[in-house]
């Protein structure tokens, strides 16, 4: 081990030892509780400089780890996603007296957990990779311990996470028994030179890796845990819950199946298209009867890894691209709506907002509203927004690897989806309210509508940016 | 020699295991992960993975377990017995996903281990044992080893803040 490989870490180690400081700082006789989300900040952004300046690419830690522009983006794209989470979360916890240092700290932890997975050349560190992103999250989503949705959330999350964890586990274990390795590049050696010991432990292991990865990122049928989960959770932490590990597992799983697996997929075709026209239609079936607002957009978040997972089907150049582009404005998108239903949620306990929350907002605040309105409809894909180029992207690329049924199915779910898109549209704009008085806009919560209105009408109506962004991100594995 | 301790083991630990799933009684099924610990600590013996079986006897069966045991004890299980010995098998349809799975993932297996070489390659010197864990350990696995250590940082962080009454 040498400097080079410190310095290829550098974002993870600079994100520990602010977590780390974190946790002293909120142990101190009598903590500054205002400086937590600075710090937190501060560190985020020192990450994200190190992450795309520093370091050469190459292979580091023994071949644990690799650094390459793919790792680069999604990196920094986890960087951006985690600052703009807790952005969100800071007046969430001050309104709720529930600002502490952990908090942070955790997410930090678990932002380390996502920048592991996706650099990781070895199965053993996607493991442990995964591993951190969860652990946090389990504590994070069962935060407000006072709240039985709350404890019931994180409770859920972490017994159905281990299940599928021990999925992952074995299926590693099964890949090392056919292949001998655990590395990336010998796992790829021995399959496609057809030295494993046998393939049918191969695609055995592979199989319980997918469903592993299929729990992490929510696909059906190994969604049922999502929708509690997301609305137990204090709306800031579900902001993250259905972005970050949606983020990582779809980069991490794609980056798999291209460098490794790209060989023995065709027996796992059938499986995946199953997987996807699944979780869309149910994700989307479901989200339609869904009144309260979280549980709605936690269904909606099930839908769209439906969608991604079109792309993990085909695995081309065009659907990586298309992935990571959908990923980008999923996130971003996704991230913005919770953060401004966390707003509509009153101090109350447990106060789950409903669809009837949103009547009269327009009045009430136009910017919010407007603001609410472009993440729905890029959610649903409506033209100029990028979600609309998003779905594009990633359709087209799915009719030319000759999937035309599937695809059909995609643009119906799509279709079904405006419904309960536009329902808190038109309670926003069309519904009074009973409440006229303006909310009050926590300041923190500008850089996330900010980000919101950048990607979703700023890349709609001028793409090439972002194009080009994840287009030369995704040639360096595919 | 070595096949029959084999079965001898394998059957032990599954049965165990499936008692440990199947009792309604915690002490009972504590007891019994003890004695399939035991005898997974027996499988890694007979594959010459000395230190691994002495860890897992020592971590597992030892320290882990009586944990597992005080929690038990602490839950003051009520006195009486519970109203069935065994957990009811009467939703079928549970059992019918397991047996699928079973019966897939078995199939698959079986066919698997058909293709595996049969002859029991030789291990070299000290396989399995404290020096070459270690060298792995704190080379080529190094990263891991060391992400291990955060892993276990951060759950002691979230067990700590979620359990402590008073923050």
């Amino acid at each position: 081990m040498g400097s080079a490989d410190i310095l290829s870490t550098l974002p993870e180690l600079v994100l520990i030892a602010t977590a780390l400081l974190l946790l002293v700082m909120e142990s101190a006789a009598e903590p500054h509780r205002e400086l937590l989300a600075a710090t937190a900040l501060g560190g985020l952004a020192i990450a994200l400089v190190t992450a795309l300046g520093y370091g050469a690419d190459g292979l580091y830690y023994s071949g644990m780890l690799q650094v390459d522009p793919y790792a680069r983006f999604v990196s920094a794209l986890a960087l951006v996603l985690a600052a703009l989470a807790i952005m969100v979360a800071v007046p969430y916890l001050r309104r709720t007296l529930e600002e502490r240092g952990e908090y942070y700290s955790l997410m930090l932890f678990a932002t380390v957990g996502m920048l592991l997975m996706v650099k990781a050349q070895d199965l053993t560190m996607v493991f442990l990779g995964l591993e951190l992103l969860s652990i946090p999250l389990y504590v994070l989503a069962g935060f407000y311990r006072h709240r039985s949705s709350s404890n019931e959330a994180g409770l859920k999350y972490l017994l159905l996470g281990a299940f599928a964890a021990g999925f992952f586990l074995f299926g590693i274990a099964l890949l090392y028994g056919s292949t001998g390795t655990t590395s990336y590049s010998g796992m790829a050696q021995a399959i496609n030179s057809g030295t494993e010991l046998s393939r049918v432990l191969t695609l055995a292991g592979f199989g319980l890796l997918l469903v592993g990865f299929a729990f992490k990122v929510a696909l059906a049928p190994f969604h049922m845990y999502a929708p509690d989960v997301y609305e137990g959770a204090p709306t800031s932490m579900s902001a993250f819950l259905s972005t970050g590990p949606k983020l990582a597992g779809f980069a991490t799983l794609l980056k798999l199946i291209a460098v490794v697996f790209a060989g023995t997929m065709v027996h796992w075709w059938t499986a995946i298209w199953i997987l996807a026209a699944l979780t869309m239609t149910v994700g989307n079936l479901a989200a339609l009867r869904q009144d309260s607002l979280k549980r709605m957009l936690a269904y909606s978040s099930v839908a769209h890894a439906g969608y991604l997972a079109l792309a993990i089907l085909v695995t081309n150049y065009d659907s990586g691209f298309a992935m990571l582009f959908y990923l980008t404005v999923y996130v971003l998108t996704t991230l913005a709506a919770f953060g401004i239903v966390s707003l509509l949620e009153e101090g109350e306990e447990s106060a789950m907002p409903g669809v009837e929350a949103c009547k009269g907002l327009a009045r009430r605040n136009p910017w919010l509203a407007a603001a609410f309105t472009l993440a729905l409809l890029s959610l649903a894909g409506f033209p100029p927004t990028a979600g609309f180029l998003g779905k594009f992207f990633l359709f087209n690329a799915t009719l030319d690897a000759g999937y035309l049924w599937l695809v059909i199915l995609a643009v119906l779910n799509s279709l079904v989806s405006v419904y309960y898109y536009l329902r808190p549209v038109v309670a926003m704009y069309m519904q009074p309210g009973k409440n006229t008085s303006a909310l009050p806009i926590p300041r923190m919560l500008i850089p996330a509508l900010l980000a919101l209105a950048v990607v979703a009408l700023g890349a709609g109506f001028i793409p090439a940016p972002l194009v080009h962004a994840t287009a030369s991100a995704i040639s360096a594995i595919l | 020699m070595t096949t029959a301790l084999f079965y001898l083991f394998s059957i032990f630990l599954l049965g165990s295991a499936l008692f440990v799933v199947l009792n309604r009684h915690p002490v009972y099924s504590v007891v019994m992960l003890v004695f399939s610990f035991a005898n997974l600590a027996g499988i890694y013996f007979l594959l010459e993975a000395y230190f691994i079986g002495i860890l897992q006897v020592l971590v597992y069966a030892g320290a882990i377990m009586v944990l597992f045991l005080f929690v038990v004890m602490l839950l003051n299980v009520s006195p009486e017995r519970p109203r069935a010995r065994w957990v009811p098998l009467d939703r079928w349809w549970f059992g019918a996903v397991a047996l699928v799975f079973v019966i897939s993932l078995g199939a698959l297996l079986v066919r698997g281990v058909g293709q595996l070489p049969s002859a029991r390659s030789e291990v070299p010197d000290g396989f399995g044992g404290i020096t070459q864990i270690a060298e792995a350990l704190f080379s080529r696995y190094l990263l891991p080893f060391e992400t291990a250590a955060l892993l276990l940082t951060v759950a002691l962080v979230g067990t700590v803040f979620l359990a402590k009454r008073k923050i």
